[in-house]
């Protein structure tokens, strides 16, 4: 037996970005796709019978926080990770609102470094649009992309001064770096804590309007097809914008933009009862608003569904609704709700786990997601017919914290590899 | 719960018309004109109101909810059907004949009193009551009674009303929380 | 989902468990508060102002938005119910300290405290203090955030039912800063679950919430229009900082617009109440002349504040004892 070397026989390979679906073996040797189909000659690798289960590229998450460096008390890169690849994740984009910031070479390689040390998951540090996050001064992009930062991104403090807002896209243009945006008119949101609606209304909470959002992601197409620069938007909530966007890349801007599960799933009503599991930034929308994304996410506007992973300690959800922090632990409910949009008839299957592979891969412009030959042979290997009932508190996230507890799920990860190594196996075998 | 007539709408006239009597006996006794009438509700007010007519008394008649004293709040909580009470006269330096329909256990005769002092500090009480059945828990002892009716244990009696009065017999072998009312 | 506010508040026989919002109560149990509080109005003619209903209990106040007013009255009704009555003004200082509003809870309760009434700058916080309290606590909402003044509204029920003996038939306008304010989504809901013909609300579009019809009123934009033939006109309160932002330009145009005056007073029904939850501004929401005449009942709103608050917690005491004896 060689080391590195591995077969998956008899799984379902669904590859969507080479158009596969059908049962088929696939060959690992040093960590990479060595053959798909036969065996090449002599090749003589352990192997791991995958019949009657889903085999996909590893999942790429464009934005979960993993509280590491300066909030250990909610979660740490090695906790995370671990859960991460327990949910079939093999890379994530981890945002630059760390403490200290991502905004210096040091930090980004000391989260790498820690990554890398736990070993479950490539971790993709996006540094910061600004120094300090404050909206003012240029981060330092060319040291941060030396240091592996291949996105700069400013967090949840949305750049409030236009100029800034283009000098930053023009800057990260310059270094190819993808400048993403949580879309958010700071003065619209007006410190609301939930959609501005019937819901907010009744319970009395403070509302984010629609515009909120709509304004931002106007004012940054505006910007977009004044520079040319490339600007990935992050976590949307509203029908208006994925329309909006719709239309931005019929008329070919190069924008692209992701949205998380939750939003596929949850809306104000589900707020109903002051549940601050459901207190979410950007608020949860209208019926609508979700019907909007999912058409969005069917038609491939939005290409890329993220976790928005945000865990927390348990006191900073035990609190009135508005005093919470918002966020949900998202990592293990991101691969069983995208399957259960394709359960209920959202999308088809192969679209859905392009939404979780390449569609993310494309964005971030990397060679994961996909499966052929040469590929990284990050592999998830999935039990789709296994139903499960969610218990937050089994959760292996430091962060307890979903709204989703008590769902019933179906479709599990059985196995998980990240260049060729099984970094997960829920069967002890 | 089962319940039979005892007496009708007679029957009780016949009585308040004696306790009228004996109350009349009683006061001119005493030297006390024109005492202050209180009926206890939800019974208590309605005989009250006959004896009011029947003593021709000068001031209006006073009624008494007790359900903010009783004894009991805490094991059954409020009752939804209150009303104020009413004592439209002072009551300090006064003589007050308080009326209850059925006298059982005397607590609702300790929590009228209790009520009373709050409103002020009367000259005396005199308790009228048209049933003594017996079974007393505390030291209450009434001064007027209509009727002592000989009940088997587990028996208890009731004033209905208010148009026709009249007082009928259940037996049960639970009492709910409810009955307590009447009977406490 | 709102089955479950119903259940937060209610206990399996319908019995109220605390009281944190008029949303899911149906209008037999608001007759029931208006019908036990009218029991307890002649309390305060007695020699002795008090009955010993809760006698022995502990009903602790927990404000932390500083408000006279609410507090004292509270705090009345609860010693009028013989209840023994912790006031503390929690502001700033725990919080600051870092002990947590559950910290706070539990400390309290360790005091064997039987009753909280609460006052919060965020919405839900009744909710959340009642989702944590011990079995046989009851929590009693006296304002959070934007939410909720459910004790305030049920005054106003009561001052309503007073002056015109019914609900049906009435229209009620409701003048001010709807958006801010939690009295008037609490008159709402009440105002429409006792079954009044038509609740209109009178504001500028920036007093307003965003769907201000899913509330359940009409929209006026126009004091005249709106108060015409009215039988009841509440006028809110404007916060002093509101005017600060770009809600609104300045006193002087507010009053202008939408002051209440004997001259507008005149195009509502002959017979209209004028109320108002208090403290008044006057020259901003009304002139002095609307406020000490004839048609406003702002005084008797305060003194029957008391009778309904003592209603209301005597209800909740009574059904937290049932409870705990299961």
């Amino acid at each position: 037996m060689k080391k590195k070397q591995l077969s998956i026989l008899n799984g379902r390979l669904i590859d969507p970005a080479n158009g596969i679906d059908q049962v088929i073996d696939i060959h690992i040797d040093k960590g990479r796709i060595l053959a798909v189909g036969k065996a090449p000659e002599g090749f003589d690798a352990p192997s791991l019978n995958a019949r009657g289960q889903l085999v996909c590229p590893g999942l790429i998450d464009l934005c979960a926080h993993l509280r590491e460096p300066g909030a250990e008390h909610k979660a740490t890169i090695a906790s995370e990770t671990a859960a991460a690849a327990s949910a079939g994740i093999t890379t994530i984009v981890c945002p630059p609102n760390t403490a200290p910031i991502i905004d210096t070479p040091a930090v980004a390689g000391q989260i790498k470094n820690k990554a890398k040390k736990a070993g479950f998951c490539r971790l993709l540090p996006q540094g910061a649009r600004t120094r300090g996050l404050e909206g003012q001064q240029l981060s330092e992009m060319a040291s941060l992309k030396a240091a592996g930062c291949i996105t700069v991104s400013n967090g949840y403090n949305p750049l409030a001064n236009s100029l800034v807002q283009r000098r930053t896209l023009e800057y990260a243009a310059t270094f190819g770096l993808l400048t993403m945006i949580r879309p958010e008119d700071r003065y619209l949101a007006n410190q609301g804590c939930a959609h501005e609606g019937r819901v907010a209304d009744r319970l009395g909470l403070p509302g984010i309007p629609h515009a909120a959002e709509t304004v931002a992601v106007a004012n940054y197409l505006a910007l977009v097809e004044q520079t040319g620069a490339r600007v990935h938007f992050q976590t949307l909530s509203t029908d208006r914008a994925a329309r909006m966007l719709g239309r931005a890349q019929y008329d070919k801007q190069p924008v692209t933009a992701d949205v998380a599960i939750h939003q596929l799933f949850l809306t104000e009503l589900d707020i109903e009862e002051f549940d601050s599991n459901t207190h979410v930034h950007p608020p949860l929308r209208t019926t609508s608003d979700r019907d909007g994304l999912r058409r969005a996410i069917r038609e491939g506007i939005i290409t890329a569904i993220c976790s928005d992973h945000q865990p927390h300690e348990a006191d900073a959800k035990a609190a009135p609704f508005p005093d919470t922090e918002p966020g949900i632990s998202g990592l293990e409910t991101l691969l069983p709700l995208t399957l259960k949009l394709v359960q209920e008839g959202a999308i088809d299957l192969s679209s859905a786990i392009a939404r979780l592979t390449c569609g993310p891969a494309d964005i971030l412009g990397l060679p994961q997601g996909r499966l052929g030959l040469g590929a990284p042979a990050d592999i998830c290997i999935i039990d789709p017919d296994a139903i499960w009932t969610l218990n937050a508190s089994q959760m292996l996230s430091q962060g307890i914290n979903t709204p989703f507890d008590g769902w019933e799920l179906q479709g599990r990860v059985n196995h998980t590899l990240l260049q060729g190594r099984i970094v997960y196996s829920r069967v002890k075998s | 719960m089962q319940t039979k007539e005892f007496m009708n709408a007679d029957g009780v006239e016949s009585l308040v018309d004696v306790m009228a009597g004996k109350l009349w006996s009683l006061t001119n006794q005493r030297e006390i004109e024109a005492p202050l009438l209180v009926g206890i509700r939800t019974g208590g007010v309605w005989l009250a109101e006959m004896l009011h007519a029947e003593l021709g008394l000068p001031d209006p008649l006073g009624t008494l909810d007790i359900s903010f004293y009783r004894d009991d709040f805490t094991r059954i909580g409020m009752n939804p059907e209150v009303h104020p009470s009413d004592l439209p006269i002072p009551v300090d330096d006064r003589h007050i004949i308080l009326v209850d329909d059925v006298l059982h256990t005397g607590r609702t005769i300790r929590a009228a009193l209790n009520e009373i002092f709050d409103y002020g500090r009367p000259a005396s009480i005199i308790l009228a009551t048209l049933v003594d059945r017996g079974g007393r828990e505390l030291p209450i002892q009434p001064d007027i009674v209509g009727l002592k009716p000989n009940l088997e244990p587990g028996q208890h009696i009731t004033l209905t009303g208010p148009d026709p009065l009249g007082l009928v017999i259940g037996s049960e072998s639970n009492r709910s929380s409810r009955q307590s009312d009447e009977e406490s | 989902m709102s089955q479950a506010s119903q259940n937060l508040q209610l206990d399996k026989q319908g019995r109220l468990l605390h009281f944190l919002t008029i949303d899911g109560l149906q209008r037999e149990m608001l007759t029931e508060i208006l019908d036990t509080a009218e029991g307890f109005t002649g309390v305060s003619e007695r020699t002795v102002k008090k009955v010993p209903l809760c006698r022995g209990k502990i009903v602790a106040n927990l404000f932390f938005e500083t408000s006279t007013r609410t507090r004292t009255t509270f705090e009345l009704a609860a010693k009028r119910l013989s209840a023994d009555v912790l006031n503390l003004n929690i502001s700033a200082s725990a919080t600051s300290k870092g002990e947590t509003l559950l910290d706070t809870l539990r400390n309290l309760e360790a005091m064997h405290v039987d009753m909280f009434v609460v006052r919060h700058a965020s919405s839900g916080t009744a909710h959340f203090i009642a989702q944590h309290a011990d079995p046989g606590v009851g929590v009693m909402n006296a304002g959070d955030g934007r939410h909720a003044h459910p004790t305030q509204a049920m005054l106003d029920m009561f001052t309503i039912r007073r002056h015109k003996g019914d609900f049906v038939g009435l229209r009620v306008a409701i003048v001010g800063d709807i958006l801010h304010s939690r009295v008037a989504r609490s008159q709402i809901l009440a105002l429409n679950t006792l079954g009044v013909t038509e609740v209109r609300v009178i504001a500028p579009q920036t007093l307003l919430p965003a769907d201000a019809r899913s509330l359940g009123v009409h929209v006026y934009h126009d004091l005249d229009e709106g108060i015409r033939d009215v039988d009841v006109i509440i006028m809110l309160r404007l916060q002093k900082e509101r005017m600060r932002g770009a809600l609104l330009p300045s006193e002087h145009e507010y009053f202008r617009l939408f002051g209440l005056t004997e001259e507008r007073l005149a195009k509502a029904d002959s017979g209209a109440i004028v109320m108002h939850p208090g403290p008044i501004n006057r020259g901003v929401e009304m002139d002095s002349q609307v406020a000490d005449g004839s048609k406003s009942v702002i005084l008797q709103q305060v003194s029957y504040g008391i009778a309904v608050r003592m209603a209301v917690i005597s209800m909740v005491i009574g059904s937290q004892n049932l409870q705990l004896q299961g």
